[in-house]
């Protein structure tokens, strides 16, 4: 019996298996199409204080081995979603898997917020799956919750440490690809106080329809997710692994557990899937099944043992 | 209503006319819940492993299965062609907000193209549940695109036939006949209900003869999807309450409430 039990910085997870911000909803939208049992955490749509429209139309295009997006985090604000989502969620899905909430704001005051009435409302019963934060320093579709606070070194660690200051829940910081350097911002998180590290979002895109000599997408640029994105999600999540010890909910192009187990052998504590549930929405049970039987076949006691299990 | 993955056996398949095809699930857990104006989502065999899946309105839904009409269109569709009886398929449904189950005065069903095919299963149902006043209303560019003609008229329901070319029907627009109906309906004060499936052009004027009237329209969209289950706010539409989701909040929307962009 291989023990799937895994801790992303106080985080218990059953299994270590997430969804990916942005590709899951809020959580009980594939309810009847997929077996939550193997899921460890979901990840819920970005949320900020007021509600937002996000990005005009078209918002997406596929491509060979993904798809590029720019939603434009569409969502509701903190406030519908505490009253009506988490509460519908719960009711949905029995035994509801631990709630991971994505944020993201227009100031550092807004992520703050959102951060403290998350908490506040994680020790009642009704929002009582809520149980992580997700910061969001690295959409590539929105100026707010990109450039702005995930880019330079400074203004993320302000950041971190302020959204720290009003939270004692899990708090996860999900870090943009386009770097040179991620060591850089791996310490920023550290130094601000963060629980772990959540990586990659998607990296920043465009396709352009030559016969109209437009961008497809209204948004004229978007960020590329899916299959293409997998091995140099590795690569940083590697990187990352080198020089922290927080734990890293890695993310970027897993469809089979060999992709989560790269990962897992890169250094990731927890892997999520994203894109891949739109074509497969049992792609979390598959991905959690193969894990299980590698640690089988590979004589490991708990998955926990494949952290960084990469052999020099 | 359960949402389901099924892995379906395609029972039938075959062209029915210039690049139009039908295609037959067995689905025995999903085919019983379907509404008419719902969706199936449709992970296509032939395509990679990372290709989303496709949405297709359902022509019908009887004795454990789903029947769809489509068009080669793309990318997908053409793929689909490839797909053979017997073979097995990912096909996800119920999906998104149908027709109502109930007409108030005569049914007005406008099609253009593919887009009869919701209105094929509609018509069947509110036959099914009495509806005795149905009047179909097809339109196409030329004669080929005018499809299910003849299952509509062995239904008893009224078939009103518009071609761009003239080919077959009323030369101009699917709209041309229905204005006459609904001429004849006003002249009478008779009441009716407007659904409509098809290009956005003639959505938009089928919508537009509804808003403001006391009679009620039904507009069912046709965007590009991902997810097709609410998840990722890909196919927006604009409504009166913002960006809403074709997926979920639709494909059928109110007629007013839909923003025209």
């Amino acid at each position: 019996m291989v023990d799937t039990s895994v801790d992303l910085g106080g985080l218990d997870m059953a299994t270590p298996i997430a969804t990916a911000s942005g590709t899951f909803g809020y959580g009980f939208e594939y309810s009847g199409s997929m077996d939550y049992s193997k899921l460890g955490a979901v990840t819920a749509k970005g949320i900020r204080l007021d509600s937002w429209p996000g990005n005009a139309m078209p918002r997406h295009c596929e491509v060979p081995g993904g798809l590029v997006n720019a939603i434009g985090l569409q969502g509701t604000g903190i406030e519908h979603f505490l009253d009506i989502t988490v509460p519908h969620y719960m009711s949905q899905i029995g035994s509801a898997p631990p709630m991971i909430v994505n944020i993201w704001g227009g100031s550092i005051d807004e992520y703050s917020e959102v951060a403290r009435r998350l908490t506040e409302a994680s020790a009642t019963k009704e929002c009582s799956a809520i149980r992580a934060i997700e910061c969001n320093v690295s959409c590539p579709n929105v100026k707010e919750g990109g450039h702005t606070f995930g880019q330079d070194p400074k203004v993320l660690n302000e950041l971190v440490s302020a959204v720290r200051e009003k939270t004692n829940l899990p708090l996860i910081v999900k870090l943009a690809p386009n770097v040179p350097d991620i060591g850089v911002y791996v310490r920023a998180c550290e130094d601000g106080g963060a629980d772990a590290l959540s990586m990659i979002n998607t990296i920043p895109a465009m396709v352009i329809d030559i016969e109209k000599r437009r961008p497809v997408l209204a948004n004229r640029t978007g960020g590329l997710s899916g299959k293409g994105v997998h091995p140099a999600a590795v690569k940083i999540v590697y990187d990352a692994h080198r020089v922290t010890k927080l734990p890293i909910l890695a993310m970027g192009g897993v469809y089979e557990a060999k992709d989560a187990i790269e990962f897992l052998l890169a250094g990731a504590t927890a892997v999520a899937v994203g894109t891949a549930s739109f074509t497969e929405p049992a792609t979390a049970e598959n991905v959690f099944d193969g894990i299980v039987s590698y640690c089988e076949r590979h004589g490991f006691d708990s998955v926990s043992q494949i952290t960084g299990a990469l052999l020099a | 209503m359960i949402l389901r993955c099924e892995t379906a056996k395609v029972v039938e398949h075959r062209e029915i006319g210039s690049g139009y095809r039908y295609i037959v699930f067995d689905t025995p857990k999903m085919a019983g819940d379907m509404i008419p104006g719902q969706f199936v989502h449709v992970k296509i065999p032939s395509l990679e492993a990372s290709a989303l899946r496709r949405p297709f309105s359902v022509f019908d839904a009887e004795e454990g299965r789903v029947h769809v009409l489509y068009k080669t269109v793309g990318r997908g569709t053409a793929a689909l062609n490839s797909v053979r009886t017997g073979d097995s398929v990912s096909v996800m449904g119920p999906l998104g907000h149908g027709f109502p189950s109930q007409c108030n005065g005569v049914a007005l069903l406008v099609g253009g193209g593919y887009g009869v095919a919701p209105l094929h299963f509609l018509a069947k149902r509110l036959k099914a549940a009495g509806h005795g006043s149905i009047e179909v209303f097809i339109g196409g560019r030329t004669k080929d695109d005018l499809l299910a003609v003849d299952r509509f008229r062995a239904m008893g329901v009224g078939v009103h036939l518009a071609t761009n070319d003239g080919s077959e029907g009323v030369k101009g627009l699917v709209t041309d006949p229905l204005d006459d109906e609904l001429a004849r309906i006003r002249a009478s004060d008779g009441k009716f209900e407007l659904f409509a499936c098809g290009p956005d052009p003639m959505l938009k004027a089928v919508a537009m003869r509804a808003t403001g009237t006391s009679s009620r329209g039904w507009i069912s969209m046709d965007r590009h999807m991902i997810c097709g289950v609410g998840a990722c706010y890909a196919c927006i539409q604009k409504t009166v309450r913002g960006n809403s989701r074709c997926c979920v909040e639709g494909p059928v929307f109110r007629a007013e409430d839909l923003v025209w962009e």
